[in-house]
């Protein structure tokens, strides 16, 4: 029996890397994955690939953090769709830079689309999810929310921002049948990351304890196990997917 | 238009309770089972049901209306 047969679920910044990764192993578990890009040609390279794999998909456009945007295209899922079984707040970005050299459009943009993101899409999704009286809501964070990181002062505050975020909502929505939970990564292996120099790699390994970056199925994986009945006792918590790195 | 009878259709809908329970009297919280998440659901619901009156709710105003009576007085003012 698949574990997540016939929920719809809505993941943000899904045309690739995490995100489409959470995608492709949710439609596995029978699931029908709602990808949010900004593009929609990466879109329609995901859907055609999902597509490919014998998998049902749909796709729509929206920057996560435009709340005029993210209102109308959540309408328009409630309309094709009926309901919103699962929410996943994954798109992010980083624009990493030493407090002293960075600018106010660095800092901005990344907790614009981080944290203004995640609140765009849980204000207007929780609002079926409360009429439902059921719905579950995953924000990926990541390990530098917990733990901070030289050179990413903006994206370890919109990191702990979610987290801190997702606790508060965890408690408004809870009387509801809603969960929601955090995942924090640590280095996942993706497009993100690759662009990391193989020096700084080597480094990252050697202080993890299970001494590997970790994989986009990793963090899949967990998502399943949050977003299914099995952790219908599991709420307004933050679970590390890191080797060990943050204990 | 008759506003007791609007707000009442919304009370029934938000709420879950039966329109006999609905009178100007009953109050929110005490005698229609309203929690502070149902209040917020049913201002919303006001608002865009006297959308075309562009009645905007503010939480303090909200937090005043504790009966059925309060809400139906709140809107007959505003859209008066
Ligand atoms: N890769 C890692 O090691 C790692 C570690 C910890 C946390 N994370 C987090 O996981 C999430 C996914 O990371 P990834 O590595 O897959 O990144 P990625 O860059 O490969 O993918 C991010 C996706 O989000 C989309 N996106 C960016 N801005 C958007 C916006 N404004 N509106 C809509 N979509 C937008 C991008 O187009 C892209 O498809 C991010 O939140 C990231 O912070 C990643």
């Amino acid at each position: 029996m698949k574990r997540l047969e016939k929920k719809i679920a809505v993941i943000t910044g899904s045309a690739r890397g995490i995100g489409y990764g959470i995608a492709e192993h949710f439609a596995a578990e029978g699931a029908v994955p709602i990808i949010i890009d900004i593009q929609q040609e990466l879109i329609d390279a995901a859907i055609e690939d999902l597509k490919h794999d014998g998998y049902t998909a749909y796709g729509y456009v929206a920057d996560v953090s435009d709340f005029d945007q993210v209102g109308n295209v959540i309408k328009q899922i409630i309309k094709d769709h009926e309901r919103i079984d699962i929410l996943i707040n994954n798109a992010g970005i980083t624009r990493d830079s030493l407090l002293l050299r960075m600018k106010e459009d660095d800092w901005d943009k990344v907790l614009q689309v981080n944290v203004k993101g995640t609140f765009n899409f849980t204000q207007k999704v929780s609002r079926y999810m409360l009429k439902q009286k059921s719905g579950v809501i995953i924000n990926i964070a990541s390990v530098i929310g917990l733990m901070g990181n030289a050179g990413q002062s903006n994206y370890a505050a919109s990191k702990g921002g979610m987290i801190a975020f997702s606790k508060s909502i965890a408690k408004e929505l809870s009387s509801r049948n809603i969960r929601v939970n955090s995942i924090a990564p640590g280095f996942i292996e993706t497009e993100m990351t690759a662009t990391l120099p193989e020096q700084v790699v080597k480094q990252y390994q050697e202080s993890i304890p299970l001494k590997r970056m970790g994989s986009v199925k990793d963090v899949a994986k967990l998502c399943i196990f949050l977003a299914s009945d099995e952790a219908s006792y599991i709420t307004g918590q933050t679970i590390n997917v890191d080797g060990g790195l943050v204990m | 238009m008759d506003v007791f009878k609007t707000v009442k259709e919304l009370i029934v809908e938000e709420l879950s309770v039966d329109e006999g329970q609905v009178t100007m009297e009953a109050k929110f919280i005490d005698d229609l089972g309203a929690d502070s998440l149902n209040m917020v659901e049913l201002m919303m619901a006001i608002e865009k049901a006297f959308e075309s009156f562009n009645i905007e709710i503010s939480d303090e105003e909200a937090a005043e209306m504790t009966t059925v009576g309060d809400v139906v007085k709140y809107i007959k003012e505003k859209i008066e």
